[in-house]
């Protein structure tokens, strides 16, 4: 084994201020994503920080209607919390649609946005991968890449982002909350992770040294119908091959406000501003969803093998709307 | 749960009842020690270094960064690696030379004090290769497949009946397909594992194995030891699924390194390399004609399989073998062809030819009964044989009828709709399907000791494994019913060659091959009982049985066990996705030894078959020439939350032909036909025909659009 420093932050600030003092550290949530990749050693970081125990638990009320979830938060409570399965449905079911019980017990809410890629030339020192060593090539992108990006991809990366989590963040409007040196910021989920453009090596907008501290997750998406659906290999404990989250709030027969975001498919959570902007002011009919579901999919482009993507994602898309839609708005 | 007494009531036999496993409660608690497990002073672990390209050689292994690792002890490379016998399975000819004959192919070996240190010792070890350029890709009209005299188990690779072309070809009602089965990986819950040591001049093994016997007697010739000088022992093994049926390379390189270091060494081959260097079951193309009258009888049948070998050895998958013993046809023709590539090697997996074979076979008789408007069950039925077709032997017992016609009744099979696409729950398309199953009866002789002692308890004792199926409970019930005694007073001892030698654990045979040693023991031992007046004597009486002669005698019966599967599956018509709701089978496998751990091990069959069918495959990585699929969260065995419901039922078979215990092996049968049956069903529920494995979201929604187009 590669050794490593292990030190256990006592503060938020101590923690800061240890990334600082010791440069290529990484942070330690939950450890389900970066203990495989340090086995792996596709990750070899010379000191962990335990950021686990922090105080940033719990899930509090903010005062204009809003809720914070701490970044130590275990997915498994997140999903559980009452004011997120009442309010926001969505991330309840994102969270309670990824990986495994035993590991939503353990992974944390920043564990989650930071997690890395499961493309399996990422995850194998042997392959190139401009991700894990950049200017080394792309293994996937003439290899094995069914499970690999339809959106947003660039010739040096293929990969996709495999939080479930994250996609519902991003549809419902969320902020990831970060402390560092330069102090407090917010940043939304949704630019939160990173297209791969020339530099497929940085997954997300963070700063080096930045902490999650939490997420917020607005007021103005609280209560509104919101949903999450997932496709897979099996019934449970794999990656999305396409998922959809929405939030739809309708009112006098128009749509006011449309979240959607698609997970599996790229980069990063794929909000769909294309269909939202389509949606917004139509009524919520069949019709008017496959319009705006297939103005976003008209910007996919495929890789040889993952056509099947696209008109995955358009079946799920549709089903959640469908599903948020009041229903006397879209007869059967 | 259901509590059984361990006690069996007075005078009920002990066979066939649901007594619980013996190690149960070691297993749960962890006291049950696997073969990592044992606590060696000084023992240190090996961890190998797969070759990173799929064909040449290494150039140059600097293993000078190993070295410097804290707690690496040493590095055994092609150079300087101890040169055992030549191995009769070449898979077992590890650093022996610089050859790269497929990805993963082990080229050193780093021992170190701690499994991490090791393994950091493996990653700082710099191999260059002259890779040479590689050919992976199976396809039907490879240029250098060529038909084997051999498959897999001894079967021909060749067998022509008649004029099957003739007869398809005249045939009022045809069906000409082709089948897709991806590779496919064992993956057992415990990884190869050998832990190998010197006890003074005796070298002691713990090895995760199916088969100890062989181990022995493979570490005995390649290291030039007599077999009195080794033990191996396999107490509990953590599955198997046939890659452990032979030793593999861990065996071999923990031997290795002991003997460089004089220390104990554990080899774990790890997870994401099991499947390159354990064994796996190779794709298989298959193309099946059959062509029947109007009456669905079958005039002419051809199965023609073609798949792969390495270059390392041959092994080709049988699968074309099921249709030489399934339905009345007077002509047929099945083949194998087999191509070399420059692929990890593959072996045997659970129902090595009929899981796949059956799948194709079983399939392509759904397609006939859709082509003739005719009930599945009832085709099968209108099909069945006298005798084995392909032998003309008489089958010892058969029943398949009588298993569709309970399963049909069991799952309401007569309720069915026949119209496919039509059974709509929103977007589910629901469906139901059925196929059959079969499996040979294959047994071996072996030897089992018997001994009485004085308090009036028992000790059986066979070299049997018990792979985590019963094995060391059914032994003990075997004996319990052949001494006349109560199952508690009989004690069963398994997994060390210093017992009686006995075969391995697979092919279905471990519990007839065994049962039979320990009924013979025990049979004898009893008689000696009857004539022996006063006590059992201080140092109590034996008994040795061996069936060499007997079991291994040729049979004028074709011997197999038979089944019969019914599938209900949901798909979603928005996502593809394909999930099953039933899944029941009944079995005629003749007597049931144990009827708890036999329905464990056709739930785990079917469920196994359910993997196959939907979610289970890997991909051949063409440019690279390695799995895509390497760990257990890329490769998908199902998930609970797959497996709703699985029924396993069997038929109160009696046959004589095959053993004193009557009993016919159902190791495996439950995978064989189980694919078939979910794919059947896929074909009923959307009207589509889905003819290559797994049915995944991707497969299942392009071939749904390409319906509706």
């Amino acid at each position: 084994m590669k050794p490593f420093a292990y030190l256990r932050a006592g503060s938020v600030e101590e923690a800061v201020d240890a990334h600082a003092a010791h440069p290529g550290a990484r942070y330690l949530g939950g450890g389900t994503n970066l203990i495989d990749l340090m086995k792996l050693e596709v990750e070899r970081p010379p000191v962990l920080i335990d950021v686990s125990r922090l105080p940033l638990e719990g899930v509090r009320e903010l005062p204009e209607g809003g809720l914070w979830a701490g970044a130590t938060v275990r997915n498994s409570d997140l999903a559980a919390h009452p004011a997120v399965r009442d309010r926001y449905p969505a991330l309840s079911e994102a969270l309670l649609a990824g990986a495994s019980g035993q590991l939503r017990n353990v992974a944390t809410t920043g564990g989650n946005l930071l997690q890395r890629t499961r493309c399996p030339y990422f995850q194998d020192v042997t392959k190139p991968c401009n991700k894990r060593e950049p200017g080394s090539g792309c293994g996937a992108l003439e290899g094995v890449h069914r499970d690999h990006a339809v959106f947003g991809h660039s010739r040096h990366c293929v990969a996709t982002h495999p939080s479930d989590m994250a996609v519902a963040l991003a549809a419902l409007d969320a902020r990831v909350e970060l402390y560092g040196t330069e102090g407090r910021r917010t940043v939304p989920v949704a630019e939160f992770h990173r297209l791969p453009g020339e530099h497929p090596e940085r997954d997300t907008e963070i700063r080096p040294g930045e902490l999650i501290t939490g997420v917020v997750l607005p007021a103005a998406t609280a209560g509104l119908p919101s949903a999450y659906r997932k496709a897979r290999d099996r019934a449970s404990y794999a990656f999305a091959l396409a998922s959809v989250a929405a939030v739809l709030e309708v009112a006098d027969g128009v749509v006011r406000r449309a979240g959607i975001a698609f997970g599996g498919v790229a980069h990063r959570p794929w909000r769909a501003r294309r269909a939202e902007e389509a949606l917004v002011g139509a009524a919520p009919t069949e019709d008017a969803f496959e319009h705006a579901v297939d103005l976003e999919l008209a910007a996919a482009s495929p890789l040889r093998d993952n056509a099947f993507k696209v008109p995955l994602t358009r079946g799920l898309a549709l089903d959640v709307l469908t599903r948020l839609a009041p229903r006397t708005a879209s007869p059967a | 749960m259901d509590s059984v007494a361990a006690q069996t009531p007075a005078g009920s036999p002990a066979v066939g009842a649901p007594a619980e496993r013996r190690e149960g409660r070691e297993k749960v608690t962890g006291r049950a020690r696997y073969a990592a497990e044992h606590p060696l002073p000084g023992r240190a672990y090996g961890w190998p270094v797969a070759a990173s390209v799929a064909r040449g050689r290494v150039r140059s292994l600097d293993t000078s960064g190993a070295l410097e690792q804290p707690g690496v002890l040493t590095v055994l490379t092609p150079a300087d690696a101890p040169r055992p016998a030549e191995p009769d399975d070449p898979t077992l000819r590890v650093l022996q030379d610089d050859r790269v004959p497929h990805h993963g192919w082990f080229v050193a070996l780093v021992v170190g004090e701690s499994l991490e240190a090791a393994r950091a010792g493996a990653a700082a070890v710099r191999v260059e290769y002259a890779a040479e350029e590689h050919d992976v890709l199976l396809t039907a009209d490879h240029p250098a497949a060529y038909t084997p005299e051999r498959a897999n188990g001894g079967n021909a690779g060749r067998r022509l009946r008649g004029d099957p072309e003739a007869a398809f070809a005249a045939a009022a009602t045809r069906v000409d397909v082709s089948y897709r089965v991806p590779p496919l990986h064992n993956h057992p819950m415990e990884p190869h594992t050998s832990t190998a040591h010197w006890d003074g001049d005796r070298l002691r093994v713990y090895a995760s194995t199916q088969g100890a016997t062989t181990v022995r007697a493979t570490l005995a010739a390649l290291f030039e030891l007599p077999e009195e000088r080794i033990t191996v022992t396999a107490e509990h093994v953590g599955g198997g699924f046939g890659s452990k049926g032979t030793p593999r390379p861990d065996v071999v390189l923990a031997t290795m390194a002991t003997l460089r270091t004089g220390r104990p060494v554990t080899v774990a081959i790890p997870r994401r390399m099991l499947p390159a260097a354990t064994g796996h079951r190779a794709p298989t193309l298959h193309r099946l004609r059959l062509g029947s009258g109007p009456d669905g009888r079958l005039a002419g049948l051809l199965h023609e399989v073609t798949t792969y070998t390495s270059r390392v050895k041959e092994f080709t998958e049988q699968a074309a073998v099921p249709a030489r013993v399934m339905y009345a046809v007077p002509h047929s023709l099945t083949e194998h062809r087999v191509v070399p590539l420059d692929v990890p090697t593959p072996s045997w997996m659970r129902a090595p030819g009929e899981a796949p074979g059956m799948y194709a076979l079983e399939s392509a008789m759904d397609e006939l009964a859709t082509a003739l408007n005719r009930d599945p069950v009832e085709l099968r039925i209108a099909n069945e044989p006298d005798a084995e077709p392909d032998s003309g032997k008489p089958f010892s017992s058969r029943h398949l009828v009588e298993c569709l016609r309970e399963g049909a009744r069991r799952f309401g099979w007569s309720a069915r709709d026949p119209r496919p696409g039509t059974r709509r729950e929103g977007a589910l398309l629901i469906g139901t399907g059925v196929a059959a199953a079969t499996y040979p009866v294959l047994v071996a002789p072996s030897a089992a000791s018997a001994e009485a002692l004085p308090d009036g308890t028992f000790v059986v004792r066979i070299n049997a494994t018990d792979i985590g199926t019963g094995a060391r409970t059914i032994l003990a019930q075997v004996a319990a019913d052949a001494l006349g005694v109560p199952l508690e007073r009989v004690r069963s001892e398994v997994g060390s060659t210093d017992l009686p030698p006995a075969p391995l654990a697979g092919g279905s045979s471990g519990s007839s091959s065994w049962g039979w040693a320990v009924h013979q023991a025990c049979a004898e031992l009893a008689a000696r009982l009857a004539e022996h007046s006063g006590r059992v004597p201080e140092g109590g009486l034996r008994t040795l049985a061996d069936t060499k002669g007997t079991a291994d005698a040729e049979s004028p019966y074709a011997r197999h066990a038979f089944g019969a599967h019914f599938a209900e599956v949901a798909v979603d018509t928005a996502t593809g996705e394909t999930r099953v709701r039933r899944l029941l089978g009944v079995f005629a496998a003749g007597r049931i030894l144990n009827a708890r751990t036999a329905r464990s091990q056709l739930v785990g069959g079917m469920t196994m078959g359910l993997g196959m069918a939907l979610t289970e495959g890997s991909t051949t990585d063409p440019v690279f020439g390695d799995f895509a699929e390497s760990d257990l969260a890329a490769y998908h065995v199902p998930s609970h939350a797959d497996v709703p419901d699985v029924e396993a039922h069997w038929l109160d078979e009696e046959d004589p032909h095959t053993n004193p215990m009557g009993s016919k092996g159902i190791g495996e049968i439950g995978i064989v036909g189980s694919a078939a049956a979910v794919g059947n069903a896929v074909h009923h529920a959307t009207g589509v025909r889905f003819r290559e494995l797994p049915l995944t979201p991707d497969r299942v929604l392009t071939g749904l659009r390409a319906a509706r187009r």
